[in-house]
């Protein structure tokens, strides 16, 4: 009984995992890959190692999978911002069909700074400064 | 169908055939970003691998291993990204 478990455990996060490189070996773009490829290898990871702390049934054992999938549960989405930021600061192309770019004009490159839209609070302290 | 010959003749094989093209897009990769973020995806599936294979084994030390190598993989990408953003600075 506990075999099947372990089987459609790991089943399903091996299919995840073939998903996700089929998504980074045929997507169009980085930023499409980068999505695809931070979600679903997650899941099958930690679906992965949910079925060998099921195997092992063992505290020892389950306390290093949580912490594993915890891990990689936290740093993910740090890992995959960082490499996005650096992407976008670096110009890496995007794809000729992406319909918005919402940081377009707000990079100023000189100095390698990020600005956003200046709100109208931030317009009526400039104007009483000036 | 016990559970031994499901990971060795299922699980595994689907793992190497992802890596393999993981791998077809970290040789092709037009930009180093890219290269970056196939790198990252073939250590999470490393990760993968070791779970199974200390399965197969009965080794639950190896999960020890496979926490070292999330900590490692996390680090390097921080790394690159780092210092892609000072290469830029510094052109």
């Amino acid at each position: 009984m506990i075999d099947i478990l372990i089987m459609i455990f790991s089943g399903i996060g091996a299919i995840a995992i073939l998903l996700a490189s089929i998504g980074m070996l045929r997507m169009p773009d980085l930023y499409l890959r980068l999505s695809v490829t931070t979600k679903a290898a997650t899941l099958g990871v930690g679906l992965i190692l949910i079925g060998a702390a099921f195997y092992f049934q063992n505290v020892g054992v389950t306390s290093r999978v949580l912490a594993i999938i915890f891990f990689i549960t936290v740093t993910a989405p740090v890992s995959a911002q960082l490499i996005g930021r650096a992407a976008y600061l670096i110009k890496t192309k995007m794809w000729e069909h992406t319909v918005t770019d919402e940081l377009e004009g707000m990079y100023d490159s000189s100095n390698g700074s990020l600005h956003g839209i200046e709100t109208s609070d931030e317009k009526d302290a400039q104007i009483i400064q000036d | 169908m016990s559970l031994y010959n499901y990971l060795l003749y299922f699980i595994l094989p689907v793992l190497s055939l992802s890596t393999v093209f993981v791998f077809i897009r970290f040789l092709k990769g037009p930009s180093i970003v890219d290269r970056v973020v196939s790198l990252d995806l073939l250590v999470n599936i490393g990760l993968g691998s070791i779970a199974v294979y200390s399965v197969l084994t009965e080794q639950g030390t190896f999960l020890d291993i496979a926490m070292v190598v999330a900590l490692i993989g996390f680090l390097s990408t921080v790394a690159f990204s780092y210092y892609l953003e000072k290469r830029r600075n510094n052109d």
